[in-house]
């Protein structure tokens, strides 16, 4: 397993069971024991947690990625014993940093919720390859993280445009689309992880996916004004 | 261990701190045994026995003796390694004199955690940490002096650099000081090495003879004298003085040698057979590592591999006749069983038993959910215990095996071997490292280790839950061996691998086999390079079980360890070629220089292309008034910040050459380093006493060329060069120029590189899988590496190379089967999103899209999944999961972090308003 495998949702986790700080050890820079130099995305991934952090309130200094060789234990115990002195130094979570409990603990709900959103939408940076270290503070700004939240998207199924073809639900990874036959598709806001499956299947002719930016979508239309009445059928 | 009452001097920790009669040689050893050696009291007077009556399990045997046994074997390797340098022999070291001057074998274990000092770079005389520490290299080594060795020890310039770098880690603030001759940063990445030595802050490389003058009665400190072009002789005290002592041939050579009935050379090393540097004067016996001659890490495991292919090239027939197959019960389902986990807490001896509380970790075990057993035991990877956990395994009915012992690196094949035997899947073994995480770490916080070996227990238990039965490959082998490149390297690799019964492809680009040795023609030892040559080829072109292809291209290459299908286009039209291995021995290019008008004016040439003229007798050449050879042309610099290693000795052999064919010849030879590590400097001291003059020059000061006319009106280059001891310009006409051009990865290495998945090192040769441990082998399994591929090498070098590639190749090649992990991605279709992140990242072109009705989906080929789980963590919707290591096994863990009350507690406690 390489370093490159600790996801953003790990931390975050951690984070939410109340630890107070997080360290994430990885081999040295372009030393990868593959070939796929994975440590250097677990960095972009540190990177992009500390400015998460930073939008919600927390202390970035919390979480530390360090590199090193299996060979050096003395390296390894001194970066450990750094790490702790400054989490003792920094104190409890959320408490030093001014945040009531709840808040903290419902902040770090909503980023949970949004990993995959933010994998989407990250991509191409969480993959990318700093050489240089002052490249670090820029892979990710505070004002991106900040639009990052308030845009984000949701995807909303037009119940005056939407065929019930299921091709959407099909399609959706992770269920979040309420289908049948004859029945307008609702997609399930609390699960659907705004990764835009729905978008791209529903077909162009019907259009009925739309994605909205930086507001909630509408509320479902009620289960009982669902079915669909064909008008071809009715002709017929 | 501890109850031994003798106190000795730690031979491994080179007599610095105390050790006992009974014990461990170092941390690291293998096996991993206590011993008692002749200082036991015992032995020496027949009292104590201590030791008998405290060991629980009757291990210790004072009577025994000596056996003598007799082994018939059909080969024998001679690995006897090397012997320090000992600076006694030399009263003006003043070792065993001044308390502070120590060697670097005493300063290499001051630096290591398990050395005398825990890691702490300690002076004898007041156990202070030096501030001002000094290396003085070359010691018993390039010195023509009674007790002295001539030729240069390979590897003291780099572990001298390696010391410093170590130090600053430790010290931040300490100065270090080097006095060195020319500094041989000849190895593979050394360079670059050399470099972050120099350039770290405190850091001074002086180059300079020296004597240790004097020591000061109160200070201890130790006084060196140097002297430097700018200020002369000076006299300076230091901390500390550290000698880095050179390497001797293993002691008593001589009576080895005459035992074994082979030849030494003049140094006393193992005489070698330059065109096979394994092999002594008498078959059957060969030689590995540093009886070769004084050479580096890499070095010795190529002839160690090496050796090994030659005794499989004599011993074939018989492969495999000692082995044992292991037969395992059947494997029990138990996927649908509600987990129940067996915990066993090692002792370790003492090693976690006196640190933390076993019994209580046992005790705290039980506690955990799903837990229905815990024991503990002294050793777990005793035989008798690891018996004990399969039967415990057994008689409890248990479906998961938790060990809490040391880390997983080592012993975890061992525990997972224990539950095959017990008739479970291996996959259901998770190990807890209370070792090196905890006891090792935390000797002086009992309790607190106790509480940290309970955590560490519990998030192995929560884990272990989740653990899923998983199946390892059993992949076929395709027997042939597919060597690409027709080189020397590539030549020697095909015919070992042949000549153990398998068949190989040896493709070649040109239309003849050779690659850049057909430009040589002798070598500085005297080999007769084309004579070698044309028998070399010979044998491949009449070898049965080698196909040579001439004038190929590689079109295609799929497939993976075992089971590689290759494409190429030859002078024997379009073939397909089905191989088990590959080895890339693509070889190297030379440098066209564009620098001091090569070129343009005729009279420069590369080193190459002198050496043909001299073998050709071009009269223009050898009749030359003046010739001048100017060093590191093409590298050492910013475009390619390596050292070529072959490059000096290529110029010595031309001006030993062409001194014989010509004494009246003015000859010089402009360097930066004269880099004729290990034997080759009896040949650099040579043509120094042969009037080849040697002037240095400093890469921001280069020689200059141009056309002009000599005194007395002859043509000649006029080159103008700074005289570094002199310090001013000198003058000098030449008739010839040759340039010491660099060696440059093949133009096609990027190329192969991508067929075969390979990677290359920043300088653009191929990387290996290990720069020291496996060094003949890529981190792409299957693929192997030797010649000038890897980095620019001597003949002999190569040679010992590709015999060690060959090495390597067999043994996968004569296996039927190779086993691949169970660790590997697999994708849940319904979630994929068919986005591509996971195919992004994967290096390994282990996931490809497939078209289904839902559009595109990924899949894993498992075989070619090495486990990294990178693609685990870009998967946005959670489809593709690393197997053994899944979310729900790694987040269990983490949620086990802190038990479940506790951060309740916490919780509470933070609600607390101040």
């Amino acid at each position: 397993m390489c370093s490159g495998r600790v996801d953003l949702a790990y931390v975050l986790r951690a984070f939410s069971n109340g630890i107070d700080g997080v360290f994430i050890g990885g081999c040295r820079l372009n030393e990868c024991n593959y070939i796929t130099h994975g440590n250097y995305h677990a960095l972009n991934m540190v990177l992009l947690c500390r400015r998460i952090m930073e939008h919600i309130g927390l202390n970035p200094e919390r979480l530390r990625i360090e590199f090193m060789s299996g060979s050096e234990g003395n390296l390894f115990a001194e970066v450990v014993n750094d790490v702790v002195k400054q989490v003792k130094k920094l104190g409890p979570l959320g408490k030093s940093e001014g945040l009531d409990p709840n808040e903290l603990k419902s902040k770090l709900a909503e980023v949970t919720k949004l990993v995959p959103y933010i994998k989407v939408v990250m991509q191409g940076k969480l993959a990318s390859r700093l050489e240089n270290p002052e490249e670090y503070d820029g892979l990710f700004t505070s004002d991106e993280i900040d639009s990052l939240f308030r845009d984000v998207v949701s995807y909303y199924i037009d119940p005056q445009k939407c065929q019930a073809c299921m091709i959407c639900a099909k399609r959706c990874p992770v269920e979040a689309i309420i289908s049948a036959k004859n029945q307008i598709h609702v997609i399930d806001q609390d699960k659907c992880i705004k990764c835009g499956t729905c978008f791209e299947a529903c077909p162009t002719r019907f259009g009925a996916v739309t994605k909205i930016s930086g507001e909630p979508a509408p509320p479902p239309i009620p289960e009982e004004e669902r079915t669909i009445v064909r008008k071809s059928k009715g002709k017929k | 261990m501890e109850y031994c009452p003798v106190q000795y001097p730690d031979q491994f920790n080179q007599e610095i701190s105390q050790n006992k009669a009974v014990h461990i040689y170092f941390p690291q050893a293998i096996p991993l045994v206590a011993y008692i050696d002749e200082s036991c009291l015992y032995l020496k007077e027949n009292k104590c026995r201590i030791c008998e009556g405290v060991c629980k399990n009757n291990a210790i045997n004072l009577n025994q003796t000596a056996e003598i046994k007799e082994v018939n074997v059909g080969a024998i390797i001679l690995s006897t390694g090397l012997e320090p340098f000992d600076p006694k022999v030399r009263a003006e070291y003043r070792y065993g004199e001044f308390e502070n001057v120590v060697t670097s074998m005493d300063y290499e274990r001051l630096l290591s955690s398990t050395g005398p000092y825990q890691g702490e770079v300690l002076r004898a005389s007041d156990k202070k940490h030096p501030q001002k520490i000094a290396w003085i290299q070359c010691v018993g080594s390039r010195q023509v002096i009674p007790g002295g060795n001539s030729y240069c020890s390979a590897v003291c310039c780099t572990y001298a650099q390696k010391h410093v770098i170590l130090t600053k880690d430790h010290y931040a603030d300490a100065e270090c000081t080097i006095f060195h001759n020319d500094i041989r940063s000849y190895g593979k990445d050394f360079e670059r090495f050399y470099e972050r030595t120099e350039q770290l802050p405190g850091v001074r490389f002086i180059r300079s003879y020296t004597s240790i003058v004097k020591e000061n009665p109160v200070t201890k400190n130790v006084s060196i004298r140097y002297s430097t072009p700018n200020d002369g002789v000076k006299e300076e005290e230091f901390d500390m003085v550290v000698l880095s002592v050179g390497l001797n041939p293993p002691t008593d050579a001589k009576g080895l040698a005459k035992k074994y009935g082979i030849e030494l050379n003049l140094h006393d090393f193992c005489k070698l057979n330059p065109v096979n540097p394994m092999e002594t004067n008498r078959p059957g016996i060969f030689v590995s590592g540093a009886f070769q001659g004084p050479i580096d890490i890499p070095e010795s495991v190529f002839s160690a591999s090496g050796a090994s292919s030659q005794c499989g090239e004599l011993l074939d027939y018989r492969r495999g006749n000692l082995a044992k197959e292991r037969i395992y019960p059947l494997e029990r389902d138990v996927s649908q069983e509600e987990p129940r986990i067996g915990v066993f807490v090692c002792h370790c001896g003492a090693n976690i038993g006196r640190i933390v509380d076993v019994p209580s970790a046992v005790e705290y075990a039980l506690t955990l959910p799903n837990v229905v057993y815990a024991q503990e035991q002294l050793f777990s990877c005793a035989t008798n215990s690891a018996k004990e956990i399969t039967d415990m395994t057994k008689e409890k009915g248990l479906n998961r095996v938790v060990v809490a012992a040391c880390s997983p690196r080592t012993l975890e094949p061992l525990f997972r071997d224990t539950l095959r035997e017990a008739g479970i899947n291996q996959y259901y073994y998770e190990m807890a490292n209370i070792r090196e995480h905890n006891s090792w770490v935390h000797s002086k916080e009992k309790e607190e280790s106790t509480q940290k070996a309970k955590d560490i227990i519990r998030m192995s238990v929560a884990r272990a839950c989740h653990l899923q039965s998983l199946q390892e490959f059993d992949l076929p082998v395709n027997k042939t061996a597919l060597v690409v490149g027709g080189g020397i390297a590539g030549m020697n690799c095909a015919l070992s691998i042949a000549n153990q019964g398998h068949e190989v492809y040896l493709l070649e680009k040109d239309t003849d086999l050779g690659g850049i040795a057909r430009k040589l023609y002798d070598t500085l030892e005297g080999l007769d390079v084309q004579a070698y040559l044309s028998e070399l080829t010979r044998k491949i072109y009449q070898h049965p079980l080698v196909h040579v292809y001439t004038d190929t291209a590689i079109t295609e290459a799929t497939g993976y360890v075992g089971n590689f299908v290759t494409k190429v286009k030859s002078a024997r039209g379009v073939s397909e070629i089905k191989h088990g291995a590959v080895v890339i021995a693509i070889g190297a290019d030379v440098y066209t220089p564009t620098e001091y008008l090569y070129g343009e004016d005729d009279r420069v040439m590369t080193h190459l292309e002198l050496e043909e003229q001299i073998a050709q007798r071009d009269e223009r050449v050898i009749n030359s008034e003046s010739l001048v050879m100017i060093q590191c042309v093409g590298c050492r610099n910013e475009d390619r910040n390596y050292c070529s290693r072959v490059c000096c000795s290529e110029s010595i052999k031309n001006a030993l050459k062409l001194r014989e064919l010509n004494p009246e010849m003015d000859i010089y030879i402009l360097f930066r380093d004269m880099r004729t590590y290990g034997f080759q400097e009896d040949y650099y001291r040579e043509a120094a006493s042969k009037d080849v003059k040697f002037i240095r020059y400093e890469p921001h000061d280069l020689p200059q060329v141009e056309a002009g006319e000599s005194e007395e009106g002859r043509p000649v280059l006029k080159l103008t060069v700074t005289d570094l001891i002199l310090g001013k310009k000198l003058e000098l006409d030449a008739d010839i120029i040759s340039l010491a051009a660099a060696v440059i990865p093949s133009a096609v290495t990027k190329e192969v590189a991508e067929l075969f998945k390979v990677t290359l090192s920043p300088d653009g040769f191929f990387k290996e899988a290990h720069v020291k441990l496996r060094p003949v082998e890529f981190g792409t399994d299957g693929v192997y590496l030797c010649g000038m591929a890897h980095y620019p090498k001597h003949i002999t070098e190569t040679i010992n190379q590709a015999y060690g590639a060959a090495g390597r190749v067999l043994t996968l090649l004569s296996h039927d089967t190779v086993i691949a992990s169970g660790s590997v991605c697999e994708v849940e279709e319904k979630k994929c999103m068919g986005c591509g992140a996971c195919i992004a990242v994967c290096k390994y072109g282990a996931i490809e899209f497939r078209e289904t009705r839902q559009g595109k989906k990924a899949v894993v080929n498992p075989v070619l999944c090495k486990g990294d789980g990178l693609c685990n963590a870009k998967c946005p919707t959670g489809a593709i999961s690393l197997l053994h290591f899944t979310d729900e096994e790694l987040l269990s863990q983490i949620d086990a972090v802190v038990p479940k009350q506790e951060i309740m507690q916490q919780i509470e406690a933070a609600n607390v308003p101040n």
